[in-house]
C-alpha cells in the first residue's frame, strides 16, 4: 500500500500518531524535569488531536468527547498539577542523571520493533483505517515502561506511568474507535485520582525520606540482612 | 434487584459519611454498622439467587450468578469481622502511634471505599468496569498502606502503587484486545464488553487475539493476585500497612483479582477450545506456590511471613483453576473460601500479637499463651488450620486439589506435596517459639475482641467436617458454571 494513495485525513492520522511516538522518545532522552512535563503535555495534546481526527474521518461522534476529555486531563490538568508540584517541592530546576542515554534510546527503538511484532495478529484482522497505528500505540506503552525503569526520580516515574495510560488510551482509539463511554469515564476518573494521589505521595516521601529519589526507598528487603 | 442496589449503595454512602466523622469511637461503630448492613443485604441477595437462579439487572450493568454471589457474601462477611476487629485495634494504634484525626477519617472512609470497589468488581457485568473497580481498589488502599507515615510504610505504599498500577495497566490492554475481538462479532457496539454477551458469543471470537488478550490479562490481574514473579508489592504492603488492611487485602483483594482472572478464562476457554489459558495459570500458580513456600522460611516479620503464606495459597488456587475439571474447580472454590476466612482470622490475631509485643519482629514476639491465652491459642489454631491440618477446611480443599492433580497430572502431585511440607515446616518453625516460649518481663495483655476470630475459625472447622447442604449446592452450581460439569 502506498502512503500517497491514502486520503489526506488518513495521512494526517498516521502523521500525528508518528509524532506521538516521537514525543515518547523525546521524554526518554529529556533529563530536565520541567521540559519533561511539557513534552508529556504535548503528547496528551497530540493524542487528543489524533482522536479528534479519527472521530472526524470515521464519523464516530462519541470520540469527540474522548478527545475533549483527553485534552483536558492529559494535556492540561495533569501536567499543570505536576508542574505546580515540582515548583512547590523545589525540584523544577533539577536535572536527572541519565545512565546510558544512548543505550536507552536504542532499547526504545527495539521496543518499537517488538510492538510491531506483537501487533501482527491484530493488524491482520483489522479493517479500520487506523490499523497501521496499533503498533505505535503498543510502542508508546512499552516506552512508558522503559521510562519508568530508566529513571530514579519519583516525578519522572509518574510521567512514565501516565505515558503508559496515554498509550493504552491510544490503543483503544485506534484498534476499536474507543471503549464504551461508561468504561472510558471510569478510566478517566481512575487516572485523575491516581494523579492526585501521586501528588500526595511526593509530600509523604519528602517528609519521610527527605528526598524524591526512588533509589532511597530501599529499607524493605527480603529476609536476612 | 433491591438487595443488590442496597449492597452497593451502603458502602458508597459510607465513603462520604465517614469522611466527615472525626470522632474516633463513633466512626468505628458506624464502620461496623455499615459493614453489618452490607452483609445483611448480601445475604438477602444470596437467598434470592439461590432460590431464583442468575440475576441480570435491567440495565445489564450488574450480573449475579452462583460464582460471584458466594464471593459477595464472603467479602461482606470478612468485611464485617475485620471492621469489628478494626475498632479497638485502631484506637490502640491511635494512642501509641499518634495518628491524627484527619488520617483516621481517611482510614474509615477508605475502608468503605475498598469494600465498595470489591463489591462493584464482583457484581459488575462489564469487563471494563471490572478493570476500573480493580484499579479503584488499589487507589482506595494505597494511602492506607502508608497510614503510619514511617519511611518503610511510604516505601511499601509507593511500591504497591507503582507495581500494581503498571501491572493492572496490562490488564487494561488485555481488555482493549478483548473488546477488539468482540466488537467484530457482537452486533451492538456498547454490548461488546458485557460479560454475559461475551460468554455466549465466545465461540465466534478470534482465538489468536484472545490468546494475546489472556496473556495481558493474566499478567495484569496476576499482579494483584500476587503471582510470582509479580508479587514484590504484596509482602511489603501487607507488613507495613495497618493490620485490618492486611486482613482485607489478603482475605478479599487477592480473591477478587483471582475471580476476575477466572471470569476472563471462562470466555477465553470458550474461544480457544484448548486448555492454553489453563496451562498458563498452572505454570504461574505452581511457581508462586513453590517460591512462596521457600520464602516463608526466611522471614523475620510476622506479617511478611503470613503474606508469603497468602501467595502460596493463591498460587495453589490459580493452579487448581488452571487444571480446570469439576473436581479441581470445586476444590479451588472451597479453598478460596477457607483461605479467606482463615487468613483474615490469622491477621486479626497477628495484629493483637504485635500490639502485645510492641513489634512485628518474629524474634521478639514470645510467650503469647502465657501473656494472653486467647491470642496465643488463636494464632496457634489459625496456623494449624492454614497449614492444612485435618479436620480444618483447608485440609479438605487441598485434598480435593491433590486428588484432581493425581487424576490429570500425576507427576505434579510431587512438587505440590513437597511444597506443602516445606510451607508447613516454615510456618511452625516460627510459630512455635512465638506461642510457647517464655514471655519477656512486663509483657501486658491488650484489649482484644477475639470473637470474630473464633467465629471464622469455627466456620473453617465446620467446612472441614461437613460442608452444609446449601453451601455445597452453591459450590456445585459455581463449578458447573466454570468447568461445565458437576463434581458430584
Amino acid at each position: 500500500m502506498d502512503l500517497t494513495q491514502l486520503r489526506l485525513y488518513d495521512q494526517a492520522i498516521l502523521m500525528s500518531a508518528a509524532i506521538v511516538l516521537l514525543t515518547s522518545f523525546v521524554m526518554l532522552a529529556q533529563a530536565r524535569i520541567v521540559p519533561l512535563i511539557h513534552t508529556f503535555a504535548w503528547q496528551g495534546a497530540l493524542l487528543a488531536i489524533t482522536t479528534a481526527l479519527v472521530a472526524y474521518v470515521t464519523d464516530h461522534p462519541h470520540l469527540y468527547i474522548s478527545a475533549g476529555m483527553t485534552f483536558l486531563l492529559k494535556a492540561f490538568l495533569i501536567p499543570w498539577m505536576l508542574h505546580r508540584l515540582a515548583v512547590r517541592l523545589g525540584i523544577h530546576r533539577d536535572i536527572e542523571v541519565l545512565t546510558y542515554p544512548s543505550m536507552t534510546l536504542l532499547a526504545g527503538a527495539g521496543l518499537v520493533v517488538f510492538g510491531y511484532y506483537v501487533a501482527i495478529p491484530i493488524v491482520q484482522l483489522s479493517t479500520l483505517v487506523t490499523r497501521n497505528t496499533i503498533a505505535v500505540s503498543i510502542a508508546v506503552v512499552l516506552l512508558g515502561m522503559l521510562l519508568m525503569i530508566s529513571r530514579k526520580k519519583a516525578i519522572s516515574q509518574v510521567i512514565g506511568f501516565m505515558s503508559i495510560e496515554n498509550g493504552l488510551f491510544f490503543s483503544a482509539v485506534v484498534s476499536t474507535y474507543g471503549m464504551p463511554m461508561v468504561v472510558e469515564l471510569g478510566i478517566a476518573f481512575d487516572v485523575l485520582v491516581a494523579a492526585i494521589l501521586f501528588g500526595v505521595f511526593f509530600f509523604q516521601m519528602r517528609a519521610s525520606i527527605d528526598s524524591l529519589d526512588v533509589d532511597r526507598l530501599n529499607r524493605l528487603r527480603e529476609g536476612d540482612e | 434487584m433491591t438487595p443488590l442496589w442496597l449492597m452497593l449503595m451502603i458502602p458508597l454512602s459510607g465513603i462520604v459519611l465517614l469522611a466527615f466523622i472525626g470522632h474516633l469511637r463513633l466512626a468505628g461503630w458506624i464502620n461496623v454498622a455499615l459493614s453489618a448492613c452490607t452483609l445483611a443485604a448480601s445475604l438477602w441477595l444470596a437467598v434470592l439467587v439461590l432460590a431464583g437462579g442468575p440475576l441480570l439487572s435491567p440495565s445489564r450493568m450488574l450480573y449475579i450468578d452462583a460464582f460471584n454471589v458466594y464471593l459477595v457474601a464472603l467479602t461482606a462477611f470478612v468485611g464485617l469481622t475485620t471492621a469489628i476487629f478494626s475498632r479497638p485495634y485502631m484506637q490502640h494504634e491511635v494512642e501509641t502511634r499518634h495518628i491524627s484525626k484527619r488520617r483516621m477519617r481517611l482510614y474509615h472512609s477508605m475502608y468503605q471505599g475498598f469494600m465498595f470497589t470489591m463489591l462493584a468488581a464482583l457484581t459488575t457485568n462489564n469487563v471494563g468496569i471490572l478493570w476500573v473497580a480493580m484499579e479503584g481498589a488499589t487507589l482506595a488502599t494505597v494511602l492506607l498502606v502508608s497510614l503510619y507515615r514511617t519511611p518503610e510504610a511510604v516505601e511499601a505504599a509507593w511500591k504497591y502503587f507503582i507495581l500494581c498500577g503498571v501491572g493492572i495497566a496490562q490488564a487494561l490492554f488485555g481488555t482493549v484486545l478483548l473488546f477488539f475481538a468482540a466488537e467484530r462479532v457482537v452486533p451492538v457496539r456498547d454490548d461488546a464488553l458485557l460479560w454475559n454477551v461475551l460468554y455466549s458469543s465466545a465461540a465466534q471470537l478470534e482465538p489468536a487475539v484472545l490468546t494475546l488478550s489472556f496473556v495481558f490479562l493474566l499478567v495484569g490481574y496476576g499482579t494483584k493476585v500476587g503471582l510470582v514473579p509479580l508479587h514484590n508489592w504484596l509482602p511489603d504492603a501487607h507488613s507495613e500497612g495497618p493490620t485490618p488492611m492486611s486482613a482485607v487485602l489478603s482475605g478479599l483483594l487477592l480473591n477478587v483479582a483471582l475471580y476476575a482472572l477466572v471470569r476472563v478464562k471462562m470466555i477465553v476457554d470458550g474461544s480457544l477450545h484448548s486448555n492454553l489459558a489453563g496451562h498458563l495459570m498452572m505454570g504461574f500458580g505452581l511457581l508462586s506456590f513453590t517460591v512462596a513456600s521457600l520464602f516463608l522460611h526466611r522471614q523475620r516479620d510476622i506479617k511478611r511471613m503470613f503474606s508469603y503464606s497468602s501467595i502460596e495459597h493463591m498460587g495453589l488456587m490459580t493452579f487448581a483453576f488452571g487444571i480446570g475439571g469439576p473436581l479441581a474447580t470445586f476444590g479451588a472454590l472451597l479453598h478460596m473460601t477457607v483461605h479467606s476466612l482463615t487468613k483474615s482470622a490469622i491477621f486479626i490475631t497477628v495484629g493483637h500479637a504485635a500490639q502485645i509485643a510492641g513489634t512485628q519482629s518474629i524474634e521478639k514476639i514470645r510467650g503469647l499463651i502465657h501473656t494472653q491465652p486467647a491470642v496465643g491459642w488463636g494464632l496457634l489454631i489459625g496456623t494449624v488450620a492454614i497449614a492444612g491440618f485435618p479436620p480444618f477446611g483447608v485440609f479438605t480443599s487441598e485434598f480435593l486439589v491433590l486428588t484432581a492433580t493425581m487424576k490429570s497430572w500425576p507427576w505434579l502431585t510431587v512438587p505440590l506435596l513437597v511444597g506443602l511440607a516445606i510451607a508447613f515446616a516454615g510456618l511452625f518453625r516460627h510459630i512455635h517459639p512465638m506461642v510457647y516460649g517464655d514471655a519477656p518481663e512486663g509483657q501486658m495483655p491488650v484489649r482484644a475482641n477475639m470473637i470474630p476470630v473464633m467465629v471464622q475459625l469455627a466456620f473453617v472447622l465446620w467446612l472441614g467436617i461437613a460442608i452444609p447442604v446449601f453451601l455445597s449446592k452453591w459450590f456445585e452450581q459455581a463449578t458447573v458454571l466454570i468447568s461445565g460439569s458437576s463434581p458430584l
